[in-house]
């Protein structure tokens, strides 16, 4: 008796046992992957760069750098007596300041994009697909209809029609991205609509739409999660290029797209670094997003456990 | 067969219309007027020249005629920068050079991607495969404006083996920078693909009696693994195509070959809208009917697609 008594103690004294969760499970595998891992510490240094830079630089993204004009190649060089630890540009504005700032913006257009992208596309085809029918087929061939469309060029035509500004370009952007989630979460939806705990919010009596925002939505997190993750860079490279094509955001704003094609039109003068930091970044942000993405697949999508 | 393409046939043609008449509509309100300069010309030059080019009707009007211009004698209206040129010159001298290393890059793509995922899944886990995945993963983060300058870089600043840009007609030293850069992203998307979905088909049951069979490895993987595994890269032909045509844009700018996006890009800053209008309309047909027979093709390769 009194040895039962101690073990049920025993029991009562010990932490209760945590259950694991879904996200629990799929945290532990993410932080396994070490690609992934990396991925996300280059992407915490990037964003650190992009948020603390403009405090400890000592020049001004706009500031024309007098003593530097006129012979960039020599004294515009990257050092760090003079303070422009990138170099200066081709204007002897302060490089360092300006990939702070080119991050800044593409960062931005990425991440907005991909928000976006994720608000509209996964309501639409979560919509699409807990309907079905005739109100699938529709929105669904639209979606069809739309991504047959060269974006590029219409998205070049709206910049020139209505001016190049940032919002302009957030709505080109958003007006392309949300596509591709669309169909996704269209799919993954049409296999969650027939479980058990729709059946039972429909027996229940809860409205189509409540069921779509409480009980389809929150099942489409996973996939949702890994797709925005890999639609960042795309945005990135969205904006970057309309940026090369000098459509993108005005001077003295600039972004990783016009700093490459800045860099690249003057690399034949021995001034490398224009070409080379701005590069640097972008592509060490890329892989940390698709990095970051593939780690977040393996981690939540169950076809490959 | 015919019932499925012509009903495919059918839908594009209001998708064709919806781009058109959308961006006829962007056009039209769009603020200022294409003549306009900085100086500022008298009121009736401008009356005059609105009248010439039939700017001076009714939105229908105009539509109507630049619909009609279009079906009935594939002409695309004037230009509104170059007085002696009209669009469809500018686009007969900018297509061919386009059409050319489009399409050099668009066969590189799809052989060397295909052939790479292909070889990379049939040897999984060699330094065949880590290789293949290599390029793919470092092709992902080069789009080509940032190829371009890089290759630039090393092969005509560097080595000074290749010109770093012109055309002359089309010469083979002339089309190898562009097509690299074009092609490389898409190659690696493409290479990616196959190793995918050869390795899954790699693993299935059919594979799997072929090999039990007794029939040797290459008679497997062309008899029974290629055509399955080669349908999603089909699926992806049309986006890769949408891509190719953007990135002409940047490969006509960088290596000034003088292809149709150079034209684009010329009269987005000029605020030329006729050829704006007409290279949009141009490039938006040929990607909807170069979607129109994918899904053809998909439809006949597979035999899962019912019609």
């Amino acid at each position: 008796m009194i040895a039962t008594k101690s073990v049920a103690d025993e029991l009562a004294a010990a932490a209760p046992i945590k259950g694991r969760s879904l996200w629990a499970d799929a945290r532990a595998r993410f932080f396994r992957n070490k690609a992934a891992v990396a991925g996300l510490i280059a992407l915490v240094c990037v964003m650190l760069f992009a948020l603390i830079g403009p405090f400890i630089s000592p020049w001004n993204n706009e500031d024309i750098d007098w003593n530097v004009l006129g012979n960039v190649a020599e004294a515009g060089r990257p050092s760090l007596e003079t303070g422009h630890w990138f170099g200066t540009d081709a204007l002897g504005r302060d490089l360092f300041a300006r990939t702070v700032q080119g991050t800044q913006i593409s960062l931005m257009v990425g991440i907005v994009g991909a928000l976006i992208s994720v608000i509209v596309g996964t309501l639409y085809g979560a919509v699409a697909g807990y309907f079905g029918g005739r109100i699938d087929a529709i929105m669904m061939r639209t979606v069809d209809v739309l991504m047959s469309i060269p974006y590029m060029f219409v998205l070049i035509l709206l910049l020139v029609v209505f001016g190049r500004s940032m919002l302009m370009l957030f709505i080109g952007i958003g007006l392309v991205s949300w596509l591709d989630m669309a169909r996704i979460a269209r799919g993954q939806t049409l296999s969650l609509r027939s479980k058990e705990y729709v059946e039972a919010a429909i027996a229940t009596g809860v409205r189509p739409f409540t069921i779509i925002l409480r009980h389809i939505v929150p099942n489409l997190l996973g996939v949702v999660i890994v797709y925005a993750t890999l639609l960042v860079p795309s945005m990135i490279i969205y904006e970057s290029f309309i940026s090369f094509l000098g459509l993108g955001v005005q001077e003295p704003l600039t972004s990783w797209g016009a700093l490459i094609n800045a860099g690249a039109a003057e690399m034949n003068k021995s001034t490398l670094w224009m070409l080379a930091w701005p590069l640097f970044f972008f592509v060490i942000t890329l892989f940390g997003f698709f990095f970051v993405g593939d780690g977040l697949r393996d981690a939540l999508d169950p076809k490959d456990r | 067969m015919l019932v499925f393409i012509i009903k495919r046939l059918l839908v594009a043609i209001p998708v064709l219309l919806i781009l058109v008449v959308g961006t006829f509509i962007l056009m039209y309100t769009a603020p200022g007027s294409p003549f306009a300069t900085e100086r500022g010309i008298p009121p009736a030059v401008l009356a005059n020249l609105e009248a010439q080019y039939g700017l001076d009707q009714p939105f229908v009007v105009q539509i109507w005629r630049y619909i009609t211009g279009i079906v009935t004698e594939f002409d695309f209206g004037p230009s509104f920068i170059y007085r002696d040129q009209n669009v469809n010159d500018l686009i007969g001298q900018g297509f061919p050079v386009t059409l050319t290393y489009g399409f050099w890059s668009f066969v590189v793509a799809v052989i060397i991607g295909g052939a790479l995922g292909i070889l990379a899944a049939v040897k999984h886990n060699t330094w065949l495969d880590y290789l293949a995945v290599g390029i793919s993963i470092g092709a992902q983060v080069l789009p080509n404006f940032v190829l371009a300058p890089i290759l630039v870089l090393v092969f005509t600043l560097w080595l000074g083996w290749l010109p770093g840009g012109g055309w002359q007609g089309g010469q083979w030293q002339y089309i190898i920078l562009p097509v690299i850069a074009l092609s490389t992203s898409f190659m690696a998307s493409i290479a990616r693909i196959s190793r995918a979905s050869m390795l899954e088909v790699l693993t299935s049951n059919f594979i799997r009696t072929a090999r039990a069979k007794g029939l040797p490895m290459h008679r497997v993987i062309f008899r029974h693994a290629l055509k399955p595994a080669l349908l999603p890269v089909i699926s992806y032909l049309g986006p890769a195509f949408v891509g190719m045509i953007t990135g002409s844009v940047v490969i006509d700018i960088y290596f000034s070959t003088g292809g149709i996006g150079q034209f684009f890009v010329a009269s987005a800053l000029n605020r030329d809208y006729g050829v704006m209008m007409g290279i949009t309309v141009l490039l938006g047909t040929l990607t909807i009917l170069f979607n129109l027979l994918v899904d053809i093709l998909y439809a006949w390769i597979d035999p899962k697609i019912r019609y």
